[in-house]
């Protein structure tokens, strides 16, 4: 058993499926996220393989700080992914909100909603970096004591979309 | 046929264990070529492996009782449908084989086509309903001309029995039948020109967007079997027979392999045509060429 264990494990680093999502970015992660991904890096050495799907995905790469217009789609979405799954959060935007922090549209950053395993900072992030991360992030999903999160664990996460507002009708900026 | 031998061909040779290892190995070439193609490294030996375990090592979502029963039931089916087919592929004619003729296999071969646009409906997902439409519409088009192929090589050689349409016949009916067949192979395999519906840009995955864990590995499995038994079947019909079982198959492993290549490096040069474009291209083919096929098949009779 243990024997397979390792082997099934193995086999994770080594085959880290990814899921792109865009939560309000500008635009200049993705940009990087597919440069990282096109022939010039060469990828697939990795095993790193772009999924159309996140029922196919393994690693969630999200860019952005999170909209109020996109929050139940990042939720929905990681919840699509099956377990087990890792989260790297790419840019400055999706780790502080970066130049969005404060902004009463602004929900983020991507830690209050979903667990977030690797960060990427930039503004944009090279795709070097990029690759770095996401080969981090195949790391972790090798080990074995990553169990799936139950309700409990999420829901210290989730200041959900109405606590924000509470926030904003204090005066306080959602995003500290 | 004796039950012992038939199980050890199930099994064994050209079964299990030797199928699913080799269509491993078909999709790395797929892989390796596409990545040559743009000048990249590619994915190691393993990675059709690695894909495969990671794959059974997921969760899979949870349906409602028939869907899911359906859901599992296409992949696997696909899987058990492709191992029969590639157990009656003449590679050795004169060792015997399941006494199985043409018409058998290419309802076997056409099986895991249907399963696939099924498996789109079943997910009621609306990116599987367009992707197994375009399937559907795919695979009438480039059936016709598949199966006017078919019938040419059959009725210039009289016989649909595979043991003795494998003897070399190196007519003129065969080699156009078998370019025929070759030209179809794209649409079957759902690769680029005609990716169609599985085109991840448009429809994300297709018929297979809900599809993960282990169903997915199957359905990964299944289009490494379908890889082998395609090319296997085409190779099968053209290639001469020395005599020698180790040069026969050294022979039809290259051939089996070069194919792969061809159609990788097509695959890798070529963009996505839209689903109207595809489908013209094979029903201006086919018109063209069946009347060409039926006129060689009376032709060149035996």
């Amino acid at each position: 058993m243990k024997l397979l264990e390792n082997l099934l494990n193995h086999c994770r680093t080594k085959s880290p499926w990814l899921f792109h999502m865009n939560s309000g970015s500008c635009n200049g992660c993705d940009i990087e996220l597919v440069a990282s991904i096109a022939p010039r890096y060469d990828v697939e050495q990795l095993g790193i393989h772009l999924e159309g799907s996140p029922r196919h995905a393994d690693i969630l790469c999200i860019t952005g700080p999170v909209t109020y217009n996109t929050l139940n789609a990042v939720k929905t979405v990681y919840g699509q992914v099956p377990h087990p799954k890792a989260v790297v959060a790419l840019g400055s935007c999706a780790a502080s909100c970066n130049a969005f922090a404060g902004s009463p549209t602004v929900v983020g950053p991507l830690h209050r909603h979903i667990p977030v395993d690797v960060y990427v900072p930039g503004c944009p992030p090279r795709p070097d970096a990029i690759i770095e991360g996401i080969a981090k992030a195949a790391e972790l999903l090798g080990r074995t004591e990553r169990k799936p999160l139950t309700d409990d664990d999420l829901k210290d996460l989730e200041p959900c979309a109405g606590l924000c507002e509470a926030e904003r009708a204090e005066g306080d900026a959602p995003c500290k | 046929m004796q039950i012992t031998t038939a199980i050890l061909r199930l099994l064994i040779f050209p079964g299990l264990f030797f199928a699913v290892p080799a269509a491993w190995f078909f999709l790395y070439v797929e892989r390796k070529t596409i990545a040559r193609m743009q000048q990249r490294i590619g994915p190691p030996l393993l990675q059709p492996f690695y894909d495969f375990v990671k794959l059974l090592g997921k969760e899979s979502p949870k349906y409602h009782h028939i869907q899911d029963l359906l859901l599992k039931l296409w992949p696997a089916l696909s899987v058990a449908v492709l191992l029969a087919a590639l157990a009656l592929i003449p590679v050795f004619p004169s060792k015997g084989g399941f006494s199985g003729d043409l018409i058998l296999l290419i309802t076997l071969l056409e099986l895991p086509s249907i399963f696939y646009m099924l498996a789109g409906f079943t997910s009621r997902s609306v990116y599987g309903k367009v992707g197994s439409m375009r399937e559907a519409s795919l695979s009438l088009s480039s059936n016709l001309l598949f199966l006017t192929a078919v019938m040419m090589i059959a009725v210039s050689a009289h016989t649909f029995r595979l043991s003795e349409l494998a003897v070399p016949a190196a007519s003129a009916a065969r080699w156009l039948g078998v370019a025929a067949i070759v030209l179809c192979i794209p649409a079957k395999l759902r690769l680029n020109p005609f990716s169609t519906s599985s085109a991840e840009q448009e429809i994300y995955s297709g018929p297979l967007t809900e599809y993960s864990g282990s169903d997915l590995a199957l359905w990964e499995l299944a289009h490494g079997l379908e890889w082998l038994a395609l090319s296997g079947f085409v190779v099968s019909l053209s290639f001469p027979r020395t005599g020698f079982i180790l040069a026969d198959a050294g022979i039809f492993a290259f051939l089996c392999i070069a194919l792969v290549v061809v159609l990788a490096t097509v695959a890798a040069a070529t963009a996505r045509l839209t689903i109207d474009r595809s489908v013209r291209f094979y029903w201006r083919w086919s018109v063209a060429l069946a009347v060409v096929f039926l006129a060689s098949a009376v032709l060149f009779r035996r």
